[in-house]
């Protein structure tokens, strides 16, 4: 690390290092390998081979089973598994069952991130402003974010069944086919019930947002005679820009990755796939079906359009 | 992102891919002398019973009358791992090499994948295999023959599915509980909607109207068999089920989720345990679990003529027995194999958990029990004459295929059944002509 601190020795300003070469002056093949403080390297060492072993490793592994004819075998077996270039990504592609869970999780995306952002951020305001039993009310929002969904998607069958608490109250407005197996409503309830589950973190994400918006300008909006709303619009929502931009980008790589709530609330996806998501079919291709070459270019593609969501995303959201 | 981290992040990726590019690249020999060594070996081996308590204490009576006389070759028994399914945890174990010799709960539907990953051993290779098993399971075991005509799999014991039902349910809706008209599907039909608008049950009959790929064998299978006199769902390659067979068994089911006689939805417990559904698909497995606390009754599955009892055919539910290639002591897995599904222990399975050993002697062979458990013989017999899954490529896939566009249009009610069922033939054909 270098500083540009005078520490008095000499006129100019001193570099932090004694022996770090003089700029343009050539450096030793130790020094440029391992950088000025090979120590760093050492401490950075554990998380660089946790991080190859357990994203880059796997990652790689399923860039080259996706360009293969590939399935699992015994240790011994004598299997051909061929380069088959882009043949499963073009399988895939083609796969109704694919681009319809695709489809699907587009849809949760545009019903689940708007409803996370929105209520996120209202609910950490008003945690924000609540002086009695503030802790309780933290605590009872991030409680299901810490539950199994295996074990809350008890509660809400419990809820959305056919003949649940929901459609009882709702009685005659009920719809048919219920809730879960009602192709229209089985996606925007799963939706909603991610929506719920995750909110806890990301009010504590917009919690501590809170903290960094400058109360002066609070004050000065009032000054100005701006109501709450006005202030909120105004002062709030700028100041925590950034932390949008983070819940934006987390709850799109969390709900691209939707797998356990279709599975477990609407049995595998259904009514017809009309909830199913891309892990899922990944999930039925790869390990059900043993194929698992189809399952990594559904894999690799969902990475991809992950990341491209993510760059717009950022673009819109973090733009001065 | 820095350039710094940027480099740092870019070169861990390629570092590993080449890893993962060498460790994939790498040449198998296939180790074609080990494996003509291990089919003759003696010494320890494991085996892996279901979680079925009644089975696991067969499977533990076995081991150690096994243990008694062979100290030199001690088997070791364990409940299968737990996992989504039996299937995928043996799927890793053989992708691991940590397979066990012998699998109590090998699924007819997975050996075609399991062979395809070289996991299993054919029981051809052993110089009695062939004889052995054709001598216990007679032509049944054609059945269990894979395409290149081999035998991977032991046929073992099977819970041919029938229709159980609830004789106070049945009566509570003015049906005759003792001779209950189910025979055809008009009978069927009728009956159920006197229970559903009689509101004696919620349901008629309840199958999980969900799409895992299995699930058809419990609705839509049963049905085509008996209506079949007997065909799978794929022969020669070929879907079977575009035929007027196939289509009146799909229109019977769109009927029963029309008019609501079988709901929609999936019951998360036991809807026939629970009194929801008055008639339930189940094997013989149900005498045990159901028999103090339901009244019932059984008979096959319904066909459109109304087929006698002797003349009915029904999907088989079998769990056989599997010889894993990673096993180091093929021979003494052979001789366990033997063992285990002997006369002797065949009837110790059938005594401690009603399910039916795959024997072409069944009723004749244990004579007694069936004497003393008269409500096992009506399953006996019907054991003579079921439907496996087809052996062919593909399988898990083929069903899951036929899944997605049986519960589409028969459930879901989206569609004509028969055009449903031809889309679904077009891609089973396509799937079970791959190697």
């Amino acid at each position: 690390m270098t500083t540009t601190a005078d520490t008095g020795r000499g006129g100019g300003p001193a570099r932090g290092h004694d022996h770090d070469p003089a700029p343009g002056a050539p450096r030793s093949l130790v020094s440029r390998l391992l950088g000025r403080q090979p120590l760093g390297i050492l401490f950075a060492l554990p998380y660089a081979v946790y991080l190859a072993a357990i994203f880059a490793y796997p990652l790689g592994l399923a860039v080259y089973i996706s360009f293969h004819d590939y399935f699992f075998a015994a240790p011994r077996a004598r299997v051909s598994r061929p380069f088959v270039g882009l043949q499963n990504y073009a399988d895939a592609i083609a796969d109704p069952d694919v681009r319809q869970a695709f489809r699907n999780v587009l849809v949760f995306l545009v019903i689940n991130v708007p409803i996370t952002v929105v209520l996120a951020l209202l609910l950490a305001v008003a945690l924000n402003t609540v002086v009695q039993a503030r802790t309780f009310f933290r605590v009872a929002y991030y409680v299901p974010y810490v539950t199994a969904s295996v074990a809350v998607v008890a509660v809400w069958l419990f809820l959305f069944s056919g003949d649940g608490l929901v459609s009882r109250l709702l009685g005659p407005l009920a719809p048919d086919p219920p809730w879960l197996v009602n192709e229209s409503l089985a996606l925007p309830v799963i939706a909603v019930f991610v929506a719920w589950k995750q909110l806890g973190f990301f009010i504590l994400l917009y919690l501590a947002a809170l903290q960094n918006v400058p109360k002066e300008l609070y004050e000065s909006a009032s000054v100005d005679g701006a109501g709450r709303w006005r202030s909120f619009l105004a002062v709030t929502v700028p100041g925590v820009r950034p932390a949008t931009a983070l819940v934006v980008i987390l709850a799109t790589i969390t709900g691209a990755n939707l797998f356990t709530e279709p599975y477990l609330l609407t049995n595998g996806g259904g009514p017809d796939g009309a909830s199913s998501s891309p892990v899922l079919v990944m999930y039925q291709k790869g390990i059900e079906q043993g194929n698992p070459d189809i399952a990594s270019a559904i894999g690799v593609i969902l990475v991809i359009l992950v990341l491209v969501i993510s760059l717009i995303n950022r673009r819109l959201l973090e733009r001065d | 992102m820095t350039s710094r981290t940027r480099t740092t992040v870019g070169a861990t990726l390629t570092v590993a891919l080449a890893a993962t590019l060498a460790a994939c690249g790498s040449g198998d020999d296939g180790g074609g002398a080990d494996a003509e060594a291990a089919l003759t070996a003696k010494g320890p081996i494991t085996i892996w019973l279901s979680n079925n308590p009644d089975e696991v204490a067969w499977g533990k009576a076995m081991v150690e009358k096994w243990n008694a006389a062979h100290s030199d070759q001690k088997v070791t028994a364990q409940e299968i791992p737990a996992g989504k399914s039996s299937e995928e945890v043996i799927g890793a174990a053989i992708t691991a090499g940590n397979a066990p010799c012998l699998v109590y709960n090998t699924s007819p539907a997975a050996v075609p994948q399991f062979q395809k990953q070289g996991g299993l051993v054919p029981l051809d290779d052993f110089s009695d295999g062939k004889a052995y098993v054709e001598a216990r399971s007679g032509k049944t075991a054609e059945q269990y023959t894979s395409s290149d005509g081999k035998l991977y799999q032991m046929p073992w014991k099977s819970n041919p599915v029938m229709i159980f039902y609830n004789k106070t349910l049945l009566a509570k809706a003015g049906v005759d509980a003792d001779n209950p008209p189910l025979k055809t599907y008009d009978e069927f039909l009728a009956t159920s909607r006197k229970i559903v608008q009689s509101k004696a049950a919620q349901a008629a009959i309840w199958p999980a109207p969900t799409s895992e790929f299995f699930q058809s064998w419990f609705d839509f299978y049963p049905l085509y068999a008996a209506e079949t006199g007997g065909k799978q769902l794929v022969e020669d390659g070929k879907a079977t089920f575009t035929d007027a067979a196939g289509t009146s068994v799909a229109d019977f089911w769109a009927t029963m989720y029309k008019e609501k006689l079988a709901p929609a939805e999936k019951y998360t417990a036991d809807s026939f345990a629970d009194g929801k559904a008055a008639m339930a698909i189940v094997g013989p497995w149900a005498v045990a679990v159901y028999g103090d606390k339901v009244k019932w009754g059984v008979v096959p599955v319904p066909t459109s003529t109304g087929k006698s009892a002797a003349e009915t055919y029904t999907f088989s539910d079998a769990k056989n027995v599997g010889l894993y290639s990673a096993c180091e002591n093929q021979g003494t897995a052979w001789e366990v194999l033997k063992f285990s599904t002997s006369k002797e222990q065949d009837g110790d399975l059938l005594d401690r958990t009603g399910q039916m050993p795959l024997r072409t002697d069944l009723a004749s062979a244990y004579p007694d029990y069936f004497a003393k458990k008269p409500e096992y013989k009506t399953f006996a017999d019907q054991a003579s004459r079921t439907v496996e899954v087809p052996n062919v490529p593909n399988s898990v896939e083929i069903w899951q295929d036929f899944r997605d566009q049986y519960t589409a249009s028969v459930i879901s009610g989206k569609g004509n059944p028969a055009d449903a069922l031809k889309t679904a033939a077009a891609s089973i054909d396509k799937l079970a002509g791959q190697q």
